[in-house]
């Protein structure tokens, strides 16, 4: 089958690679029909985060058809189920996923012991993100193993498109997730950092969840234009102070709620503190650039919420605790604990309330995925979501 | 490393493997500076330039100077024709040393041409640059239609308020609005 494979920093291609088989009996093979290049998929492609090794195979958005289905899982599933694929691995039973933390399963990680050794406990195990989460083979491929699969999937109506329920998988309930960990209050103004796909998600989470004011900071104008679009108002970071402006639109008390849709590779030009973190990175002395960390907790209103969707890798230096901490702030983080969400947030698609595709603006074959990479990562010709098509 | 803001739209610049490049030419650039700052005596009686230290730990805060901004600047067109232009001024300094009866002419000459060789990849790499801010970029695409409510916004601002916020996400009472009768203001004590 082709697949989109890593190859080292800033080389992914699309190679031919065996297809998957049934290594367990709670597995099944779906044919992948819709997969999607996520904004944390550039942080390997950047190779930000450690523990890919050549020859892995990219991607955790995916959705398709069952074509195999292991022993196990067949009470859950059969051959032609339509299916969208959460890029957390669940096992279902474990403590953690019994509480819902399905991010934090105990037992999908099959290299949980290096998890543990870089985190102090393991994580789930994830599609296509490094083998720190397991190793497993991603979906940006024309067939996609799903281990403990009788678990991990969302069974979708055929009466919705592909484009209409992929991002499922991680960016809607990422963005949503990211809103609900507010706990927003109709009084409240959720700023947002990062107009991405999971920021363009969090916008229209935030509204669905009735804030009084969504505000959305980013540099790029197509993002910003399609943030308006969902209702925030926009501030361009290149070109006016965040903290001035964010002071101005709360009268001087700062929004209540605050969240970082950036993470890791934040672009702040021009700040003292974006300066330090370029130049420890450059040289290798940080492993993340914490910008946007730092001016939530300068800007979030006494006693506000923080949430951390953003995805972090590492070490974070000059964060101002004093300030999250004398303010009495909390925050709240995680890799998304998908399938708590998904059935809310399909019967609201469903219901009209909301419709994902808004955020797609390339789809193009699996062998242009390469391509697709660079013009995600550089912000071209207007690229905020790309959808492959195996 | 640079992203097409309105700014950098004007500019143009979308040439990842340059970007590379300069921002190699940045790191080359502290790590001279540093050299220069930490060790001027013994590069000094290595280039048997003895007297010159203070220029050459001089040059070294420029090299430090440069490469932060290469590093941090969103543009670092300017930066890396800076280092040009320094390139210069250290090809000229290392000519004086050929004069007159310097015992370690040869190797100056070596320096000579390890800096002979990073200018020419520092001129490549700032004409690149400046070439590049003479292509504009394709126009913006106009993404004002994509709400992504299908009712309108007005229909799905609050929709979700029926949505029962999980115990373990809600904010700590304590930290919600206080919204309970208030007792009646009492003076504040001084202290």
């Amino acid at each position: 089958m082709k697949a989109l494979v890593w190859h080292g920093t800033t080389d992914i291609r699309c190679d031919s690679v065996p297809d998957p088989q049934i290594e367990h009996p709670r597995d099944a093979i779906i044919k992948v029909t819709s997969c999607a290049i996520c904004g944390s998929d550039l942080h390997l492609y950047d190779h930000f985060m450690p523990g890919m090794k050549s020859g892995d195979i990219m991607g955790h958005e995916s959705m398709g058809e069952v074509v195999e289905v292991g022993p196990e899982a067949k009470g859950k599933l059969k051959v032609g189920d339509r299916v969208v694929i959460p890029f957390t691995i669940i096992c279902g039973e474990c403590d953690q996923c019994k509480r819902g933390n399905f991010s934090v399963c105990e037992r999908t990680n099959r290299n949980g012991h290096i998890a543990a050794k870089a985190f102090g406990h393991t994580t789930a195990g994830l599609f296509g993100y490094t083998h720190l989460t397991g190793g497993y083979p991603g979906g940006q491929a024309e067939y996609l193993r799903v281990p403990f699969a009788d678990a991990t999937h969302i069974k979708v109506p055929s009466t919705l498109s592909d484009e209409q329920l992929l991002f499922l998988s991680d960016i809607f309930p990422t963005g949503w997730q990211a809103a609900v960990q507010c706990d927003i209050e109709p009084t409240d103004t959720v700023a947002i950092w990062g107009a991405g796909p999971v920021g363009q998600m969090a916008i229209r989470s935030a509204i669905l969840l009735g804030a009084k004011q969504v505000i959305a900071i980013d540099r790029v104008p197509e993002r910003l234009d399609m943030a308006r679009a969902g209702g925030a108002i926009t501030i361009n970071f290149d070109e006016e102070s965040v903290i001035e402006r964010l002071n101005e639109l709360t009268n001087g008390k700062g929004p209540e709620k605050c969240i970082d849709s950036v993470g890791m590779e934040a672009h702040a030009a021009g700040t003292v503190d974006a300066m330090y973190d370029r130049v420890k990175q450059a040289t290798m002395m940080e492993t993340d650039r914490p910008h946007v960390l730092r001016e939530m907790a300068y800007v979030c209103r006494p006693a506000g919420t923080l949430s951390v969707p953003g995805v972090y890798g590492g070490l974070l230096d000059k964060i101002p605790f004093g300030a999250i901490m004398n303010k009495g702030l909390t925050i709240r983080t995680g890799q998304t604990h998908v399938n708590r969400w998904t059935d809310d947030l399909l019967r609201r698609i469903e219901e009209g309330q909301i419709d994902p595709s808004f955020v797609i603006t390339h789809t193009v074959g699996l062998d242009e995925g390469p391509d697709m990479y660079k013009i995600f990562r550089d912000k071209q010709d207007g690229c905020i979501k790309v959808v492959l098509k195996p | 490393m640079r992203y097409e803001t309105e700014r950098t739209r004007r500019r143009g610049h979308a040439d990842t493997a340059t970007d590379t490049l300069a921002r190699g030419l940045g790191i080359f650039s502290i790590a001279l500076g540093i050299a220069e700052v930490v060790a001027p005596r013994a590069l000094a009686r290595a280039l048997g330039m003895k007297g010159q230290e203070g220029l050459i730990a001089g040059y070294g805060v420029r090299e430090i100077a440069t490469g932060i901004g290469i590093l941090a600047s969103k543009d670092p067109t300017p930066w890396i024709w800076g280092r040009v232009a320094g390139d210069g001024l250290d090809l000229a300094t290392l000519a004086t040393a050929l004069e007159g009866r310097n015992p370690k002419k040869g190797n100056v000459g070596i320096a000579m041409a390890a800096v002979a060789g990073v200018t020419a990849l520092d001129v490549y790499c700032a004409q690149t640059l400046s070439r590049e801010t003479t292509h504009p970029l394709p126009p913006m695409q106009d993404y004002s239609d994509r709400t992504g409510y299908p009712g309108g916004i007005e229909q799905s601002h609050g929709a979700a308020r029926d949505f029962e916020v999980p115990r373990d996400f809600r904010a700590p009472e304590a930290m919600r609005p206080y919204t309970q009768p208030q007792a009646p203001q009492r003076p504040t004590p001084s202290m």
